[in-house]
């Protein structure tokens, strides 16, 4: 009884000076996440359901937005060339490549392994229109462009190839999946490095090759790094349309255009913000049950075990 | 018998290691070939009047850094925008590294009703993707009065990468042993003395870690500053050469080099002298 009471004591009240340093020291930062995350979710909610334009009246039409989103003549295409996009660096790069990209490293000397390690996080560092500016480079149309220098090189005078124009969606693939590989790259290096090398030396003994290696030992002890970067990335890539704004702004006639950038034409081009709100609230919905999951799968529970101890001072 | 046997080796089995070491090496160098050569294109364009195939320079020249003295036609001064970058990432840095190095100790340390459901929260903001909440966030910074103003895009900055930061340093004040702050309090300090002269000393790897990526993502800032800053004089380097790169005059690949070069001066420093941090750092806070 006298403990249980105690207990309740200590659960009911702080001390006034816990909660003024509380509110000191957590105070600045929700107040931010409340404006600028929890604010914009609930406007996009309110913005979804009027067609509010440049002239920002608040005119609630409904669903009629959603009904509209269903009818648009360019959905279609747009949720194609999404499904593409994410599909594809997601496979080819952000899990492929940068498993790859795990596997050799780790293969070589650690100094080696770091260099080219680091060579693949530069991309990631690299603002992004300078980055944009790399790719539009080697894909550049006329003979000073890297793809036709070397294309001139091999084969003599040809015709200067205009790659980016003929098969954009590879380029934008390309150039989201060398900055996504790393990612991964680095999740799956670390994961590698801590496989005891015993199991290796065991397979090693039992006369197992090299891809058998990697096929019975390695890959299902990465099982649940793979997935994580598989839910993590198919999010962040279902969301980010930079380097595409960038290289080619969803051209030519629309091949490249995803549903986060036709959200961002619609609302800040054609400043249809209504709009523009409906498709983006179909991805916050997708980004908050995804994250939910996530956190369900992944077991985030136990990264937030309680303090060891409370020194309520 | 048997002693008499000579074991015959063949040369891939003497020097099997070697080989597949010079394999996997040339192999990786291939896969990297389109970042390497690139980068060093760069480079070398931005110094370079001719290029013989693209990327072998045969020409010296400075021409192309004639930006730094005198302004590009239509474009504005490049020392302003220089300034008005630095100031974005300065102030992002600053404010990141304050309000997480409160926030983590916080989350670390202090025993609260609805502290799980921040953490929680956290977790959730940190995997949340927030590029999809930008036409509220027009709203908001328009009814803010911020539309056109640095001010705006360095506080939604700091506020998108509270959770990540906030995250990274309760990692790094989870790491100190609780008799540390134990030790303080016996010696007479109050908790927010503990605080201040013994904790954050001994998080300084923590925050240099958050400084650093504060600082460099505030510096390369574009989609923010591409849709709420509608001003030329208020332009940052990336908008500024997202103009370039989009202005049909001309097609300068001399002028692009030599300006995204001295951008990328910070990211570059940061490359070459602290990259010990960038390949342990959880990287789940950046873009990709």
């Amino acid at each position: 009884m006298g403990l249980k009471k105690s207990k309740d004591k200590t659960k009911a009240k702080h001390s006034k000076k816990t909660i003024i340093s509380l509110l000191l020291f957590l105070g600045p930062g929700v107040i931010l996440a409340l404006i600028f995350f929890l604010a914009p979710v609930i406007l996009t909610i309110a913005l979804s359901l009027t067609d509010m334009d440049y002239r920002f009246n608040w005119d609630f039409v409904g669903f009629q937005n959603f009904i509209d989103i269903a009818h648009d003549f360019l959905i279609g295409m747009v949720i194609k060339n999404t499904l593409v996009y994410v599909g594809f660096t997601l496979a080819f790069f952000n899990i492929g490549l940068a498993l790859l990209l795990s596997l050799l490293t780790t293969s070589i000397s650690e100094r080696s392994g770091t260099f080219f390690r680091l060579i693949w996080m530069l991309p990631r560092l690299t603002p992004s229109v300078v980055y944009g500016l790399l790719w539009l480079w080697i894909f550049d149309s006329t003979r000073f462009g890297l793809l036709n220098s070397v294309r001139e090189m091999l084969f003599g005078n040809v015709e200067p190839l205009d790659f980016l124009s003929q098969h954009p969606m590879v380029v934008i693939i390309l150039a989201n999946g060398f900055v996504g590989a790393s990612f991964g790259m680095i999740l799956f290096t670390s994961a590698i490095k801590s496989i005891p090398r015993d199991y290796l030396y065991a397979a090693s003994v039992d006369g197992a090759g090299w891809f058998f290696k990697v096929r019975k030992v390695i890959l299902p002890l990465l099982k649940w790094q793979i997935l994580f970067t598989t839910a993590y990335q198919t999010l962040s890539l279902l969301t980010s349309f930079e380097y595409i704004l960038i290289i080619t702004d969803g051209g030519p006639v629309f091949s490249t255009e995803v549903w986060a950038l036709y959200t961002y034409h619609n609302a800040f081009e054609n400043f249809r913000f209504g709009f523009g709100a409906s498709l983006s609230l179909i991805l916050v919905i997708i980004g908050l049950v995804a994250s939910l999951i996530y956190l369900k799968i992944f077991k985030f529970k136990e990264m937030i075990q309680e303090p060891r101890i409370e020194v309520d001072a | 018998m048997m002693e008499s046997r000579e074991f015959k080796l063949s040369f891939f089995q003497k020097h099997g290691e070697k080989i597949k070491n010079t394999i996997v090496i040339i192999i990786l160098l291939v896969i990297s070939l389109p970042i390497i050569l690139s980068y060093l294109w760069l480079v070398l364009n931005s110094f370079a009047s001719e290029m013989k195939y693209g990327i072998i320079p045969t020409k010296f020249t400075l021409e192309h850094w004639r930006f730094l003295i005198e302004s590009v036609k239509g474009y504005p001064n490049i020392w302003q925008v220089t300034l008005n970058t630095f100031i974005v990432a300065i102030m992002v840095m600053l404010l990141e590294l304050f309000i997480t190095s409160f926030a983590g100790y916080a989350l670390s340390r202090y025993k609260f009703r609805g502290r799980k459901t921040m953490l929680l929260t956290i977790l959730v903001l940190h995997s949340f993707p927030s590029v999809s909440l930008l036409v509220a966030v027009y709203y908001v910074l328009r009814t803010l009065n911020l539309i056109n103003s640095l001010w705006g895009i360095i506080l939604l900055k700091v506020a998108l990468e509270i959770p990540w930061g906030a995250w990274i340093m309760k990692g790094f004040y989870d790491q100190l042993p609780w008799e540390i702050e134990w030790a303080g309090t016996v010696d007479g300090y109050s908790r927010i003395q503990v605080f201040f002269k013994v904790m954050l000393p001994l998080v300084r790897p923590g925050m240099a870690v958050t400084a650093i990526f504060g600082f460099l993502s505030g510096w390369s800032e574009f989609i923010f500053i591409n849709t709420f800053i509608l001003n030329q004089q208020t332009w940052t380097l990336s908008r500024y050469i997202k103009g370039v790169i989009g202005d049909f005059r001309f097609v300068d690949y001399g002028l692009l080099t030599s300006i995204s070069l001295f951008y990328m001066i910070p990211t570059l420093v940061f490359y070459f002298f602290a990259n010990k941090y960038l390949l342990q750092v959880n990287i789940t806070g950046t873009k990709g």
